[in-house]
């Protein structure tokens, strides 16, 4: 019996939606043969885990997720593909481990972490998930299966961190994870007024904090847009956390397609949001409350509506910084979109990946509805980050134009002759592949 | 608890030898290939799986290597508490209407092997004074339906001969547990049309962990597949005739 079947793939934005086929199974060497891309959990946002239009088949790796072997003494876990964050969480928390970086959610697998070179609170501190990795197993277009590190091909491993699976199939991964004192986070939450003190205390913070974020809300107005709360974390102290691990959270789901996020509705989330607290917050938190504060609502996406949405983030360089963010913003407004969410993050230098996203500088995440404008709203950022020397993270990515990326990235065309030279007739492709690098669909 | 496991290497098999290493049960697994069994006794071992996890091979096709595989795991596990049976073939309807031969593999794999199969750690328990055999079976086999008749055919044998363990066995020990999953998300499964109440492994595995903890010879697994086969049990002839499901 023949395991591939046709399946509907859209990202986290649910737009664009691509048909194709899948194979979905244990076996990770025998799905990838012949694949055109694999996918994990499906949470980049826009069409990174996207196959091109046409009848292609796409290795789905969530069944191939054995952990492989764990070095107790040096904290190195080895895992297949398709091992979700999630359980990796679950099982090493407990052990005094955690994962370097992680991104927003714990719903991504380790090959989606590497193929998107994922960041998260602890950028400034430890740099990419990529920085952690110290070797991968790839299948790369002509079927050889390969390990790669820093000294066996370090070209390619450094093309396939952050390559959005475009160099090869990534098989499995070895990661080393960090001790910590504690799984569950001391953790500060502090109320800011306006935007330029909300980014200073954002600055501040990472000297002093290994994990870091601010949120700013953008549906206020005039003095007070920008506002927003910085979350700042560190592991607990064992002697003042709770003895035991902590549970994973129940969560619960959106039920069904369901247009919630309105334009006032964000507003009134966005006050709520903020005045819902005192000024100062300080406790010991759940780890995934602190990390993964959105995995509570499953499936929240829907709250979109039927037309999806997309995050627009972009790194803007130091010398652009808090006034370039504060040119987005004004953009934003000249154009009514108004974002639910705005998430910033202050980033060290770029590290080895050799396409990954995170440079010096400060970021900024936007979710946007899809509106017949959006299009135009993407275009007109861009126009402004590609001119300041920024770029946008793919993996969130759905409505870039090839000509804006190209102007942003002065590393593609290294990356490009890398991926040639493993790929000479481009057999692994995306739908963002085509509608990025021209690819043939 | 000391468990031998056949099929622990895929879908909810592998999703319920996770959940018996996690709390730190000793596993000994069986199965077809030497290297997949390796694979998947390093990642149980890994999980918490309280000592190391023994393999031999196993493959329902070959009966005649059922009683050195269990000899194994008694040699390796002195005793055992239980045996865990998920593997199993599955086609649909119309790829087992289609392949004879696919047809006479799935019905000798699912209905006289796996029997086969229960016979022998069935004698294996009783020696050792008692303990769990627990079977995946299927909701299929609760009630002919169009799409799974053929499959359906061999669970209802499975079922019926499980039920009979536990009516005969249970005073002198064994405690059979037969499994039903309703739909659930695996490989297996893959392709077909979702009906309602669908699980993932691991929830599936959740259940049919705590009906293996009770001892219940029989566990819809999740539990609402009780209540739908009920309803379906009630159908009158003449719908189920019009009906596709």
């Amino acid at each position: 019996m023949s395991d591939v079947t046709v399946a509907e793939f859209s990202g986290w934005g649910r737009h664009p939606v691509v048909t194709g086929r899948q194979r979905c199974a244990e076996n990770l060497a025998r799905i990838t043969n012949g694949a055109v891309l694999s996918r994990g959990l499906g949470r980049s946002y826009g069409d990174a885990s996207l196959p091109p239009p046409g009848d292609h088949v796409v290795a789905v790796t969530t069944r191939a997720d054995r952990l492989l072997a764990f070095d107790s003494d040096a904290g190195v876990v080895r895992a297949e593909a398709g091992l979700s964050l999630a359980d990796l969480n679950r099982l090493f928390w407990p052990r005094g481990w955690c994962p370097p970086s992680s991104p927003g959610t714990q719903s991504v697998t380790l090959g989606g972490m590497v193929a998107a070179d994922v960041h998260g609170k602890s950028h400034h501190s430890e740099g990419c998930f990529g920085e952690h990795v110290r070797s991968l197993r790839i299948r790369v277009a002509d079927g050889r299966i390969l390990d790669v590190s820093d000294d066996v091909e370090p070209e390619l491993f450094r093309a396939t961190l952050g390559g959005l699976g475009l160099t090869g199939h990534v098989l499995e991964v070895e990661l080393r994870l960090r001790p910590a004192a504690s799984p569950w986070i001391q953790a500060e939450s502090e109320r800011f007024g306006d935007f330029d003190s909300l980014i200073d205390a954002l600055q501040d913070a990472s000297a002093h904090w290994p994990y870091t974020v601010a949120w700013a809300d953008l549906s206020s107005r005039g003095k007070s847009r920008g506002r927003g709360i910085l979350e700042r974390g560190r592991a607990a102290d064992p002697s003042t956390a709770p003895a035991s691990p902590p549970v994973p959270k129940r969560t619960f789901s959106v039920p069904l397609v369901c247009p919630l996020l309105s334009e006032a509705t964000v507003r009134a989330l966005n006050m709520a949001r903020y005045w819902g607290r005192s000024k100062l917050n300080r406790g010991i938190v759940h780890p995934e409350s602190f990390f993964y504060p959105l995995d509570v609502v499953g499936r929240f996406n829907r709250l979109y509506g039927r037309r999806g949405f997309t995050q627009y983030q972009a790194v803007l360089p130091p010398r652009s910084g808090r006034a370039g963010c504060v040119k987005v913003f004004d953009i934003l407004e000249r154009m009514r979109a108004t974002p639910l969410l705005c998430v910033l993050k202050d980033f060290r230098a770029a590290g080895k990946g050799m396409i990954s996203f995170p440079m010096h500088g400060l970021s900024m995440a936007i979710d946007l509805p899809i509106r017949d404008h959006t299009q135009a709203v993407i275009d007109a950022l861009n126009d402004f980050v590609a001119g300041e020397g920024g770029r946008v993270y793919l993996a969130k990515d759905a409505l870039t134009r090839a000509e804006h990326f190209r102007a942003m990235e002065p590393r593609l065309d290294d990356w490009l002759q890398v991926r040639r030279t493993w790929d000479p007739d481009l057999a692994l492709k995306s739908a963002l592949s085509v509608r990025l690098f021209g690819d043939p669909a | 608890m000391k468990v031998v496991f056949l099929g622990a290497t895929r879908g909810m098999g592998r999703a319920l030898a996770r959940l018996m290493a996690e709390r730190g049960d000793e596993l000994f697994l069986l199965g077809r290939r030497l290297d997949t069994l390796e694979g998947q006794a390093a990642d149980l071992r890994i999980r918490g799986a309280s000592t190391e996890v023994g393999v031999a091979v196993c493959d329902l096709e070959r009966p005649e290597g059922f009683g050195a595989a269990l000899d194994a795991a008694t040699a390796t596990l002195d005793r055992f508490d239980a045996v865990v049976v998920t593997a199993g073939l599955f086609g649909t309807q119309e790829a087992l209407e289609q392949d004879a031969a696919l047809r006479r593999r799935v019905l000798t794999v699912d209905f006289t092997n796996t029997i086969e199969f229960c016979e022998q750690a069935r004698v294996r328990l009783l020696a050792m004074g008692g303990g769990v055999l627990c079977v995946f079976s299927s909701v299929a086999g609760d009630r002919a339906r169009k799409p799974v008749i053929l499959y359906g055919a061999a669970k209802a044998g499975l079922s019926y001969y499980l039920d009979g363990l536990d009516v005969t066995y249970r005073s002198r020990g064994l405690r059979t547990v037969a499994v039903k999953p309703g739909f659930v998300r695996t490989a297996m499964t893959e392709g077909l049309k979702e009906p309602p109440f669908t699980a993932d492994p691991p929830a599936a595995a959740a259940a049919a962990l705590r009906a293996i903890d009770a001892g219940r010879p029989v566990a819809y697994v999740p539990s609402i597949w009780r209540v739908v086969m009920l309803a379906v049990k009630c159908l009158p002839r003449w719908v189920r005739r019009r009906v596709d499901f």
